[in-house]
Protein backbone atom coordinates (compact mmCIF):
# COMPACT_ATOMS: atom_id res chain seq x y z
CA UNK A 1 0.00 0.00 0.00
CA UNK A 2 2.71 2.41 0.98
CA UNK A 3 4.71 1.41 -2.08
CA UNK A 4 1.78 2.23 -4.31
CA UNK A 5 1.47 5.64 -2.67
CA UNK A 6 5.18 6.32 -3.10
CA UNK A 7 5.04 5.25 -6.74
CA UNK A 8 2.00 7.48 -7.43
CA UNK A 9 3.69 10.33 -5.62
CA UNK A 10 6.93 9.95 -7.58
CA UNK A 11 5.33 9.55 -10.98
CA UNK A 12 2.27 11.81 -10.79
CA UNK A 13 3.44 14.57 -8.48
CA UNK A 14 7.19 14.61 -8.80
CA UNK A 15 6.96 13.37 -12.40
CA UNK A 16 10.03 11.18 -12.28
CA UNK A 17 9.14 9.95 -15.79
CA UNK A 18 9.42 13.49 -17.08
CA UNK A 19 12.77 14.02 -15.39
CA UNK A 20 14.01 10.79 -16.99
CA UNK A 21 12.69 11.82 -20.40
CA UNK A 22 14.34 15.22 -20.18
CA UNK A 23 17.58 13.58 -19.06
CA UNK A 24 17.45 11.43 -22.19
CA UNK A 25 16.71 14.45 -24.35
CA UNK A 26 19.55 16.52 -22.90
CA UNK A 27 22.03 13.64 -22.96
CA UNK A 28 21.21 12.01 -26.28
CA UNK A 29 19.60 14.93 -28.11
CA UNK A 30 21.94 17.74 -27.09
CA UNK A 31 24.91 15.56 -26.17
CA UNK A 32 25.28 17.24 -22.77
CA UNK A 33 26.01 15.70 -19.38
CA UNK A 34 23.08 16.42 -17.03
CA UNK A 35 25.37 16.38 -14.02
CA UNK A 36 27.47 19.11 -15.65
CA UNK A 37 26.76 22.77 -15.40
CA UNK A 38 25.17 23.57 -18.76
CA UNK A 39 23.41 20.24 -19.09
CA UNK A 40 22.17 20.52 -15.50
CA UNK A 41 20.75 24.00 -16.05
CA UNK A 42 19.02 22.96 -19.26
CA UNK A 43 17.59 19.90 -17.56
CA UNK A 44 16.34 21.95 -14.59
CA UNK A 45 14.76 24.51 -16.91
CA UNK A 46 12.98 22.13 -19.31
CA UNK A 47 11.85 19.72 -16.61
CA UNK A 48 10.57 22.40 -14.24
CA UNK A 49 8.79 24.43 -16.91
CA UNK A 50 6.94 21.39 -18.27
CA UNK A 51 6.17 20.06 -14.80
CA UNK A 52 4.85 23.37 -13.53
CA UNK A 53 2.67 23.93 -16.58
CA UNK A 54 1.18 20.43 -16.36
CA UNK A 55 0.45 20.81 -12.64
CA UNK A 56 -0.79 24.36 -13.11
CA UNK A 57 -3.29 23.38 -15.80
CA UNK A 58 -4.64 20.37 -13.96
CA UNK A 59 -4.79 22.12 -10.59
CA UNK A 60 -6.35 25.33 -11.80
CA UNK A 61 -8.97 23.35 -13.66
CA UNK A 62 -9.94 21.40 -10.54
CA UNK A 63 -9.83 24.42 -8.25
CA UNK A 64 -11.85 26.58 -10.61
CA UNK A 65 -14.48 23.88 -10.77
CA UNK A 66 -14.76 23.86 -6.98
CA UNK A 67 -14.55 27.63 -6.95
CA UNK A 68 -17.57 27.94 -9.24
CA UNK A 69 -19.63 26.78 -6.25
CA UNK A 70 -18.30 29.64 -4.14
CA UNK A 71 -18.76 32.95 -5.95
CA UNK A 72 -17.82 35.93 -3.76
CA UNK A 73 -21.47 36.70 -3.03
CA UNK A 74 -21.93 33.28 -1.50
CA UNK A 75 -18.67 33.54 0.43
CA UNK A 76 -19.91 36.83 1.82
CA UNK A 77 -23.22 35.30 2.90
CA UNK A 78 -21.41 32.41 4.58
CA UNK A 79 -19.06 34.75 6.42
CA UNK A 80 -21.88 37.08 7.45
CA UNK A 81 -23.46 34.25 9.43
CA UNK A 82 -20.35 33.53 11.51
CA UNK A 83 -19.02 35.35 14.56
CA UNK A 84 -15.67 35.82 16.28
CA UNK A 85 -12.67 33.59 15.76
CA UNK A 86 -14.81 31.05 13.93
CA UNK A 87 -15.62 33.67 11.29
CA UNK A 88 -11.89 34.35 10.85
CA UNK A 89 -11.19 30.65 10.49
CA UNK A 90 -13.91 30.17 7.88
CA UNK A 91 -12.64 33.29 6.07
CA UNK A 92 -9.11 31.89 5.98
CA UNK A 93 -10.40 28.54 4.69
CA UNK A 94 -12.59 30.13 2.01
CA UNK A 95 -9.58 32.23 1.03
CA UNK A 96 -7.89 29.04 -0.13
CA UNK A 97 -10.47 28.36 -2.83
CA UNK A 98 -10.85 31.82 -4.31
CA UNK A 99 -9.23 33.51 -7.30
CA UNK A 100 -5.47 33.89 -7.31
CA UNK A 101 -5.34 37.37 -8.76
CA UNK A 102 -4.42 40.30 -6.57
CA UNK A 103 -6.60 42.44 -8.82
CA UNK A 104 -9.71 40.86 -7.32
CA UNK A 105 -8.77 41.89 -3.80
CA UNK A 106 -10.16 45.43 -4.17
CA UNK A 107 -13.69 44.50 -5.29
CA UNK A 108 -13.75 41.82 -2.59
CA UNK A 109 -12.59 44.26 0.06
CA UNK A 110 -15.25 46.80 -0.92
CA UNK A 111 -17.94 44.18 -1.33
CA UNK A 112 -17.26 42.59 2.05
CA UNK A 113 -16.85 45.84 3.96
CA UNK A 114 -19.89 47.58 2.52
CA UNK A 115 -22.00 44.56 3.44
CA UNK A 116 -20.93 44.99 7.06
CA UNK A 117 -18.38 42.22 7.47
CA UNK A 118 -15.89 43.17 10.19
CA UNK A 119 -12.39 44.18 9.11
CA UNK A 120 -11.01 41.21 11.06
CA UNK A 121 -12.84 38.74 8.86
CA UNK A 122 -12.12 40.57 5.61
CA UNK A 123 -8.40 40.72 6.35
CA UNK A 124 -8.24 37.06 7.34
CA UNK A 125 -9.66 36.37 3.91
CA UNK A 126 -7.32 38.81 2.16
CA UNK A 127 -4.23 37.34 3.82
CA UNK A 128 -5.13 33.75 3.13
CA UNK A 129 -6.32 34.25 -0.44
CA UNK A 130 -2.96 34.84 -2.22
CA UNK A 131 -0.91 32.95 0.38
CA UNK A 132 -2.54 29.56 0.50
CA UNK A 133 -4.44 27.77 -2.18
CA UNK A 134 -4.94 24.18 -3.15
CA UNK A 135 -2.51 24.56 -6.04
CA UNK A 136 0.28 25.65 -3.73
CA UNK A 137 -0.27 22.61 -1.53
CA UNK A 138 0.07 20.16 -4.40
CA UNK A 139 3.03 22.05 -5.88
CA UNK A 140 4.84 22.09 -2.54
CA UNK A 141 4.17 18.38 -2.17
CA UNK A 142 5.53 17.85 -5.66
CA UNK A 143 8.71 19.83 -5.17
CA UNK A 144 9.38 19.13 -1.49
CA UNK A 145 7.15 16.65 0.30
CA UNK A 146 3.74 16.27 1.90
CA UNK A 147 4.70 17.22 5.44
CA UNK A 148 6.21 20.49 4.24
CA UNK A 149 3.12 21.18 2.12
CA UNK A 150 0.72 20.56 4.98
CA UNK A 151 2.84 22.54 7.44
CA UNK A 152 2.89 25.47 4.99
CA UNK A 153 -0.90 25.45 4.70
CA UNK A 154 -1.48 25.11 8.42
CA UNK A 155 0.88 27.96 9.16
CA UNK A 156 -0.54 30.15 6.37
CA UNK A 157 -4.03 29.66 7.80
CA UNK A 158 -2.87 30.47 11.33
CA UNK A 159 -1.22 33.64 10.04
CA UNK A 160 -4.45 34.62 8.27
CA UNK A 161 -6.63 33.99 11.34
CA UNK A 162 -4.29 35.71 13.82
CA UNK A 163 -3.39 38.57 11.47
CA UNK A 164 -7.05 39.30 10.74
CA UNK A 165 -8.01 39.07 14.41
CA UNK A 166 -5.23 41.44 15.40
CA UNK A 167 -6.25 43.98 12.76
CA UNK A 168 -9.83 43.73 14.07
CA UNK A 169 -8.69 44.39 17.65
CA UNK A 170 -6.99 47.63 16.61
CA UNK A 171 -10.35 49.21 15.69
CA UNK A 172 -9.19 50.84 12.49
CA UNK A 173 -12.61 51.05 10.85
CA UNK A 174 -12.16 54.82 10.47
CA UNK A 175 -9.06 54.17 8.37
CA UNK A 176 -11.13 52.80 5.53
CA UNK A 177 -12.06 55.32 2.82
CA UNK A 178 -15.62 56.54 3.37
CA UNK A 179 -16.91 55.62 -0.08
CA UNK A 180 -16.28 51.96 0.70
CA UNK A 181 -19.03 51.95 3.36
CA UNK A 182 -21.36 53.81 1.01
CA UNK A 183 -20.96 51.38 -1.87
CA UNK A 184 -24.14 49.48 -2.61
CA UNK A 185 -24.38 45.81 -1.82
CA UNK A 186 -25.34 43.97 -4.94
CA UNK A 187 -26.26 40.34 -4.84
CA UNK A 188 -27.57 39.16 -8.17
CA UNK A 189 -28.66 35.71 -7.14
CA UNK A 190 -27.05 33.81 -9.98
CA UNK A 191 -24.98 31.14 -8.33
CA UNK A 192 -27.77 28.58 -8.22
CA UNK A 193 -28.50 28.39 -11.92
CA UNK A 194 -25.12 27.26 -13.22
CA UNK A 195 -25.08 24.00 -15.10
CA UNK A 196 -22.24 21.51 -15.01
CA UNK A 197 -21.31 22.43 -18.56
CA UNK A 198 -20.98 26.07 -17.57
CA UNK A 199 -18.78 25.09 -14.63
CA UNK A 200 -16.55 23.02 -16.89
CA UNK A 201 -16.25 25.80 -19.44
CA UNK A 202 -15.61 28.30 -16.64
CA UNK A 203 -12.82 26.04 -15.34
CA UNK A 204 -11.16 25.71 -18.73
CA UNK A 205 -11.46 29.45 -19.34
CA UNK A 206 -9.75 30.02 -15.97
CA UNK A 207 -6.89 27.72 -16.97
CA UNK A 208 -6.37 29.68 -20.19
CA UNK A 209 -6.62 33.03 -18.46
CA UNK A 210 -4.30 32.20 -15.57
CA UNK A 211 -1.75 30.39 -17.74
CA UNK A 212 -1.77 33.41 -20.04
CA UNK A 213 -1.15 35.70 -17.08
CA UNK A 214 1.55 33.75 -15.25
CA UNK A 215 3.58 32.00 -17.94
CA UNK A 216 6.20 34.74 -18.04
CA UNK A 217 6.62 34.67 -14.26
CA UNK A 218 7.03 30.91 -14.40
CA UNK A 219 9.74 31.17 -17.08
CA UNK A 220 11.55 33.92 -15.14
CA UNK A 221 11.20 31.99 -11.88
CA UNK A 222 12.51 28.76 -13.37
CA UNK A 223 15.29 30.72 -15.11
CA UNK A 224 16.40 32.22 -11.80
CA UNK A 225 16.09 28.78 -10.22
CA UNK A 226 18.29 27.23 -12.91
CA UNK A 227 20.86 30.02 -12.45
CA UNK A 228 20.92 29.52 -8.69
CA UNK A 229 21.09 25.78 -9.23
CA UNK A 230 24.21 25.72 -11.35
CA UNK A 231 25.85 29.11 -11.73
CA UNK A 232 25.81 31.01 -8.46
CA UNK A 233 28.56 29.63 -6.20
CA UNK A 234 27.23 27.70 -3.24
CA UNK A 235 29.59 29.60 -0.93
CA UNK A 236 28.02 32.91 -1.92
CA UNK A 237 24.49 31.74 -1.20
CA UNK A 238 25.58 30.07 2.03
CA UNK A 239 27.29 33.27 3.16
CA UNK A 240 24.18 35.34 2.45
CA UNK A 241 21.33 32.97 3.26
CA UNK A 242 22.95 29.96 4.96
CA UNK A 243 21.27 28.02 7.75
CA UNK A 244 23.64 29.43 10.35
CA UNK A 245 23.01 33.06 9.41
CA UNK A 246 20.40 34.58 11.69
CA UNK A 247 19.65 37.34 9.18
CA UNK A 248 18.81 34.97 6.32
CA UNK A 249 15.07 35.16 7.03
CA UNK A 250 15.20 38.96 7.06
CA UNK A 251 17.05 39.07 3.74
CA UNK A 252 14.46 36.72 2.23
CA UNK A 253 11.63 38.93 3.50
CA UNK A 254 13.12 42.21 2.32
CA UNK A 255 13.82 40.71 -1.10
CA UNK A 256 10.41 39.09 -1.40
CA UNK A 257 7.93 41.70 -0.15
CA UNK A 258 8.05 44.20 -3.03
CA UNK A 259 8.24 41.46 -5.64
CA UNK A 260 5.16 40.48 -7.53
CA UNK A 261 4.81 36.92 -8.71
CA UNK A 262 2.55 34.11 -7.86
CA UNK A 263 3.32 30.82 -6.25
CA UNK A 264 4.03 29.12 -9.58
CA UNK A 265 6.90 31.45 -10.36
CA UNK A 266 8.26 31.48 -6.82
CA UNK A 267 8.49 27.77 -6.16
CA UNK A 268 11.34 26.95 -8.55
CA UNK A 269 13.43 29.66 -6.87
CA UNK A 270 12.66 28.25 -3.43
CA UNK A 271 13.46 24.77 -4.70
CA UNK A 272 16.87 25.82 -6.01
CA UNK A 273 17.65 27.73 -2.81
CA UNK A 274 16.88 24.73 -0.62
CA UNK A 275 19.04 22.55 -2.88
CA UNK A 276 21.89 24.98 -2.26
CA UNK A 277 21.60 24.52 1.49
CA UNK A 278 19.37 27.48 2.32
CA UNK A 279 17.16 26.80 5.32
CA UNK A 280 13.65 25.58 4.59
CA UNK A 281 12.21 28.40 6.71
CA UNK A 282 14.15 30.99 4.75
CA UNK A 283 12.86 29.61 1.45
CA UNK A 284 9.25 29.45 2.67
CA UNK A 285 9.51 32.99 4.04
CA UNK A 286 10.68 34.15 0.65
CA UNK A 287 7.71 32.44 -1.02
CA UNK A 288 5.23 33.87 1.48
CA UNK A 289 6.73 37.35 1.16
CA UNK A 290 6.46 37.29 -2.61
CA UNK A 291 2.90 35.95 -2.75
CA UNK A 292 1.25 37.61 0.26
CA UNK A 293 2.60 41.13 -0.19
CA UNK A 294 3.58 42.94 -3.34
CA UNK A 295 3.98 46.50 -4.51
CA UNK A 296 1.11 46.34 -7.03
CA UNK A 297 -1.35 44.95 -4.49
CA UNK A 298 -0.33 47.57 -1.91
CA UNK A 299 -0.85 50.35 -4.44
CA UNK A 300 -4.31 48.90 -5.12
CA UNK A 301 -5.17 48.63 -1.43
CA UNK A 302 -4.01 52.19 -0.83
CA UNK A 303 -6.99 53.33 -2.88
CA UNK A 304 -9.45 51.91 -0.37
CA UNK A 305 -7.69 52.12 3.00
CA UNK A 306 -5.66 54.91 4.60
CA UNK A 307 -1.95 54.64 5.28
CA UNK A 308 -2.13 53.63 8.98
CA UNK A 309 -4.31 50.61 8.22
CA UNK A 310 -2.20 49.69 5.21
CA UNK A 311 0.90 49.98 7.39
CA UNK A 312 -0.62 47.78 10.09
CA UNK A 313 -1.57 45.18 7.48
CA UNK A 314 1.90 45.13 5.92
CA UNK A 315 3.55 45.15 9.35
CA UNK A 316 1.54 42.26 10.76
CA UNK A 317 1.99 40.08 7.69
CA UNK A 318 5.72 40.86 7.50
CA UNK A 319 6.36 40.08 11.16
CA UNK A 320 4.23 36.95 10.77
CA UNK A 321 6.22 35.53 7.89
CA UNK A 322 9.54 36.37 9.57
CA UNK A 323 8.43 34.43 12.65
CA UNK A 324 7.28 31.55 10.47
CA UNK A 325 10.69 31.45 8.77
CA UNK A 326 12.54 31.37 12.08
CA UNK A 327 10.31 28.62 13.47
CA UNK A 328 10.60 26.56 10.29
CA UNK A 329 14.37 26.91 10.23
CA UNK A 330 14.57 25.75 13.83
CA UNK A 331 12.34 22.75 13.23
CA UNK A 332 13.29 21.86 9.63
CA UNK A 333 14.73 18.49 10.70
CA UNK A 334 11.17 17.36 11.45
CA UNK A 335 10.11 17.80 7.84
CA UNK A 336 12.91 16.41 5.69
CA UNK B 1 -31.44 52.02 -22.71
CA UNK B 2 -28.08 52.16 -21.04
CA UNK B 3 -25.99 49.04 -20.56
CA UNK B 4 -22.73 48.97 -18.68
CA UNK B 5 -20.07 46.31 -18.85
CA UNK B 6 -18.03 46.27 -15.64
CA UNK B 7 -14.52 44.88 -15.84
CA UNK B 8 -10.97 45.89 -16.59
CA UNK B 9 -10.90 44.87 -20.23
CA UNK B 10 -10.45 41.14 -19.78
CA UNK B 11 -11.40 38.72 -22.54
CA UNK B 12 -14.65 37.86 -20.76
CA UNK B 13 -15.67 41.52 -20.64
CA UNK B 14 -15.25 41.78 -24.39
CA UNK B 15 -17.32 38.63 -24.90
CA UNK B 16 -20.05 39.95 -22.60
CA UNK B 17 -20.16 43.26 -24.47
CA UNK B 18 -20.50 41.41 -27.77
CA UNK B 19 -23.31 39.25 -26.39
CA UNK B 20 -25.11 42.32 -25.06
CA UNK B 21 -24.86 43.98 -28.45
CA UNK B 22 -26.16 40.87 -30.18
CA UNK B 23 -29.04 40.61 -27.71
CA UNK B 24 -30.04 44.24 -28.20
CA UNK B 25 -29.96 43.82 -31.99
CA UNK B 26 -32.05 40.66 -31.81
CA UNK B 27 -34.61 42.32 -29.54
CA UNK B 28 -34.64 45.44 -31.66
CA UNK B 29 -33.91 47.56 -28.59
CA UNK B 30 -31.80 50.65 -28.96
CA UNK B 31 -28.98 50.54 -26.42
CA UNK B 32 -25.80 52.38 -25.64
CA UNK B 33 -23.07 50.18 -24.25
CA UNK B 34 -20.66 51.74 -21.83
CA UNK B 35 -17.53 50.13 -20.43
CA UNK B 36 -16.53 50.74 -16.83
CA UNK B 37 -12.92 49.65 -16.48
CA UNK B 38 -11.53 51.28 -13.35
CA UNK B 39 -11.62 48.65 -10.64
CA UNK B 40 -12.82 51.12 -7.99
CA UNK B 41 -15.68 52.27 -10.21
CA UNK B 42 -16.55 48.63 -10.81
CA UNK B 43 -16.57 47.99 -7.08
CA UNK B 44 -18.79 51.04 -6.53
CA UNK B 45 -21.55 49.07 -8.20
CA UNK B 46 -21.10 46.45 -5.51
CA UNK B 47 -19.74 43.95 -7.99
CA UNK B 48 -17.12 41.57 -6.62
CA UNK B 49 -16.31 39.47 -9.64
CA UNK B 50 -16.01 40.65 -13.19
CA UNK B 51 -17.40 40.90 -15.73
CA UNK B 52 -20.50 42.56 -14.37
CA UNK B 53 -23.55 43.57 -16.37
CA UNK B 54 -25.61 46.63 -15.49
CA UNK B 55 -28.89 47.32 -17.27
CA UNK B 56 -30.39 50.70 -16.52
CA UNK B 57 -28.88 51.15 -13.10
CA UNK B 58 -29.37 47.62 -11.87
CA UNK B 59 -26.61 45.03 -11.59
CA UNK B 60 -28.09 41.96 -13.24
CA UNK B 61 -25.11 39.61 -13.24
CA UNK B 62 -21.55 39.33 -12.05
CA UNK B 63 -18.72 36.92 -12.68
CA UNK B 64 -20.41 35.37 -15.70
CA UNK B 65 -20.59 35.81 -19.43
CA UNK B 66 -24.33 35.63 -20.07
CA UNK B 67 -25.38 34.41 -23.50
CA UNK B 68 -27.38 36.69 -25.82
CA UNK B 69 -30.73 35.02 -25.11
CA UNK B 70 -30.33 35.48 -21.34
CA UNK B 71 -29.42 39.12 -21.86
CA UNK B 72 -32.37 39.48 -24.24
CA UNK B 73 -34.74 38.30 -21.52
CA UNK B 74 -33.21 40.77 -19.06
CA UNK B 75 -33.54 43.58 -21.59
CA UNK B 76 -37.23 42.78 -22.14
CA UNK B 77 -37.74 42.73 -18.39
CA UNK B 78 -36.05 46.11 -18.00
CA UNK B 79 -37.99 47.62 -20.89
CA UNK B 80 -41.33 46.47 -19.52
Amino acid sequence: MQEIFIWLNDQLLRMQWLSDLVTMLVRDGFGLDTTGRIGGSIHFFIYDVIKIFILLSVLIFCISYVQSYFPPERTRRILGQRRGLWANTVAALLGTITPFCSCSSIPLFIGFTSAGLPLAVTFSFLISSPLVDLASVILLASIFNWSIALAYVAIGLVLAVLGGTLIGRLRLEDQVEAFVYQSPVSDPDNDGAISRRERLSYASAQVAEIAGRVWLYVLIGVGIGAAIHNWIPEGFIAALLGQDKWWSVLVATVAGVPMYADIFGTLPIAEALVDKGVGLGTALTFMMAVTALSLPSMIMLKRVVRLPLLGVFIGIVTVGIILIGIVFNATAHLFV
Amino acid sequence: MNIKILGSGCRKCVALAENAKAAADAEGINVEIEKVTDIIDVARYGVMSTPGLVIGDKVVSSGRVLNPSDIGALLREAAA
